[in-house]
């Protein structure tokens, strides 16, 4: 077996509702991510693209099958371990942006590390220095209302990187931003992946964006019907 | 999370929705303010009273008279025996006072052989015509026949020694300028000559020493003096004449300040059935304290009212803040932040809620009621000299701030048990 897997999932199943209304959202998917991969979720709307990286994230528990993050099973896990791993592990995009109104550009960055317990002057420091990274040092003390699009979602991306996750999850990253603003975030993803080797996750339904994540893999029903990785592997 | 960081965001987020904080704050602090106020007037006239009953005698006394007492409680069961007819027609008789036989020197024997009592004194009067200082103006005096057993709110000086041979005058603060001295202080100790006319229309002096300078008091007022000065007044007013068996018509039995409320209870209640009245000092002041406890309450409930109506404007801002955040607090939990840290951010918000409106209600409070102490003292209430009507005590207000806070946190309870329960999927789901 891969001797670095971030992630590694098996026979994962998820439903939802009751009786004649339930049906299955996720069947038995098997995949797996090494560390520093580039891996696109691609599938229709509805096909169960966002409840597979609920699962994988930690955000939601599957009914069957078992998951093992940076090797550790996450059955074994309390909940309280289930969070911290979480804020450890994972950074988030997702396609809005959910800054905290009122709130400064950098309190919004710092989140993650005020959640985690990181001291104040250490939590200013590793903001300031994400912010500089992505050009935005001198909007910190700025109301995140008053940014730009573009600037709110790499404000976001500064939020999902400043933990220094080993994974970062993106769902429908650019869905919201014009094609312009769009590929300065793609490019923005795309470098932390290649410079910092940080495992990226993209859920997307856009096949020019999956196309240039290393691999996709497509799901239809709840069902991985390819992998390109699968053949490789 | 960190604890400081807790609570310091907690802090920043009630500044966050201005408009509903300030509406909160607001309805606590009409409840803050008036409870101060009705605690700080129950404990400056409780103070009052309290130094008004050391000033009327200690605890320790019965004031005793020859039949039972107007006050006692309920009719009296006729007896053919000892029973007179009522005809009406004499005046009202003083609590206490008149429509009694007077005590003779063998009542006052017996009293005194009551287990428990430990003293029996005659309260004797003495009509002094005047007061002067030094050959200055004379001016009128009256003595207050208890003032030898009881104790006077000083302004300077000490109380009257009963056990002193010499006798000791307590002079009541407004003579202190009309005597001609330059303040309390040095009134004390100073020989006053005391003006006094016996029986037989003869006027003489009797000189007496100030021990002390009393604040003018609401239920006893006049000058004091001791045993002895007492006593040599009377000799001179009765002028060497015999005028048979001294008879008094108050005595006041001092019993042992060691017996239990029960024990005084039996001890009195054996009193009164040999024949005499006796009521203790809370006997009579009992329903002053009754009515003054029944404004005090009347006015707590009503900001207790404010109180819950601001309680209830805590649920329902932070129901509305909860509902308004539902993708914050999603995206907290999504970063790792658990159930029980999302209750404690809104419970906390309460809770600072809480503060504000009290800290800000109670301070303010503090500021009129400063104000409004010295312009009653200055006007309405300029005679009842040694009253602050409000009494603004640091425990008692600390008390009124953890208690609302405490109120907050309560009714904050309710929405942050609905935010730790948000699922973060649910709370970051997007139409
Ligand atoms: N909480 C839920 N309750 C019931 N059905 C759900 C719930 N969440 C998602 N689904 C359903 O599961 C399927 C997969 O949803 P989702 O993972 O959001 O798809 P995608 O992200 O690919 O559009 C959809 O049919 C969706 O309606
Ligand atoms: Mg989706």
């Amino acid at each position: 077996m891969h001797q670095d897997l971030v992630v590694d999932a098996h026979g994962i199943g998820k439903e939802y509702g009751r009786g004649a209304a339930r049906f299955s959202a996720l069947s038995d998917v098997t995949l797996q991510i090494a560390r520093g991969e580039c891996v696109a979720i691609v599938g229709k709307s509805g096909s169960g693209k966002s409840t597979l990286m609920h699962v994988l994230a930690l955000l939601d528990a599957p009914d069957t099958g078992r998951l093992s993050i940076d090797g550790v099973d996450t059955r074994q896990l309390s909940a309280r371990q289930l969070t911290t791993l979480r804020n450890r592990t994972f950074g988030f995009v997702f396609q809005q942006f959910f800054l905290t109104p009122g709130t400064s550009v950098l309190d919004n960055v710092t989140l993650p590390l005020e959640i985690g317990g990181t001291p104040p002057r250490q939590r200013r420091a590793r903001g300031m220095a994400v912010l500089e990274q992505l050009e935005l040092a001198d909007k910190a003390r700025s109301n995140a209302n008053d940014l730009s699009g573009g600037q709110k979602q790499r404000v976001v991306i500064a939020r999902a990187l400043v933990g220094e996750p080993s994974v970062i999850f993106a769902d429908e990253p650019t869905g919201n931003l014009d094609s312009a603003t769009g590929a300065i975030v793609e490019e923005t993803l795309f470098s932390l992946n290649r410079d910092r080797g940080i495992t990226l996750i993209v859920v997307t339904h856009d096949e020019d964006l999956a196309a240039r994540c290393d691999r996709q893999i497509v799901l239809r029903d709840g069902v991985v019907v390819s992998d390109s990785a699968a053949v490789a592997a | 999370m960190r604890a400081t960081d807790l609570v310091a965001k907690a802090a920043r987020n009630t500044v966050r929705s201005k408009t509903r904080t300030t509406l909160t704050v607001l309805a606590l602090f009409v409840g803050a303010f008036t409870l101060t106020l009705t605690t700080a007037v129950g404990a400056g006239v409780t103070d009052y009273v309290t130094k008004q009953v050391d000033s009327l005698g200690a605890d320790d006394v019965f004031v005793v008279t020859r039949t039972a007492a107007a006050t006692t409680d309920g009719p009296v069961a006729y007896d053919p025996e000892t029973s007179s007819a009522s005809t009406g027609t004499t005046a009202p008789a003083l609590p206490g006072a008149s429509g009694s036989d007077p005590l003779t020197e063998g009542d006052l024997d017996e009293l005194a052989a009551f287990d428990g009592i430990l003293s029996v004194d005659p309260i004797q009067v003495a009509a002094v015509d005047y007061v002067r200082y030094d050959g200055g103006s004379r001016y009128e005096l009256t003595i207050n026949p208890t003032s030898s057993i009881t104790r006077s709110d000083l302004v300077a000086g000490e109380q009257l020694d009963s056990s002193a041979g010499a006798g000791q005058v307590m002079l009541p603060s407004d003579y202190v300028d009309a005597l001609g001295f330059a303040s309390a202080e040095e009134a004390v100790g100073s020989v006053v000559t005391l003006g006094i006319t016996d029986v037989l229309g003869v006027q003489s002096t009797v000189d007496a020493t100030i021990v002390g300078v009393s604040r003018e008091s609401l239920l006893s007022s006049g000058a004091g003096a001791n045993t002895a000065l007492v006593a040599d007044l009377v000799e001179v007013q009765s002028a060497g004449v015999d005028t048979g068996d001294p008879r008094y018509a108050i005595a006041v039995a001092r019993f042992d300040a060691d017996l239990s409320a029960d024990q005084v209870s039996a001890l009195k209640a054996d009193i009164v059935d040999a024949g005499y009245g006796a009521q203790t000092i809370q006997d009579q002041l009992g329903v002053i304290k009754t009515v003054i406890d029944g404004i005090i309450g009347v006015l707590n409930a009503f900001a207790v009212v404010a109180l819950l109506a601001a309680a209830f404007g805590i649920v329902n801002t932070l129901l509305m803040s909860v509902q308004e955040r539902t993708r914050e607090i999603g995206l907290m939990k999504a970063m790792g932040m658990r159930s029980g840290t999302v209750f404690a951010l809104f419970s906390l918000e309460a809770t600072v809620i809480g503060f504000l409106g009290s800290a800000i209600g109670a301070g303010v409070a503090i500021l009129l009621g400063t104000a409004l102490n010295g312009a009653l003292a200055a006007g309405p209430l300029a005679a009842l000299s040694g009253l602050s009507i409000l009494l603004f005590e640091p425990g008692a207000i600390l008390g009124i701030i953890l208690l609302i806070m405490v109120i907050a946190f309560l009714a904050g309870t309710l929405p942050a048990a609905r935010a730790a329960r948000k699922n973060p999927i649910e709370s970051l789901r997007y139409e």
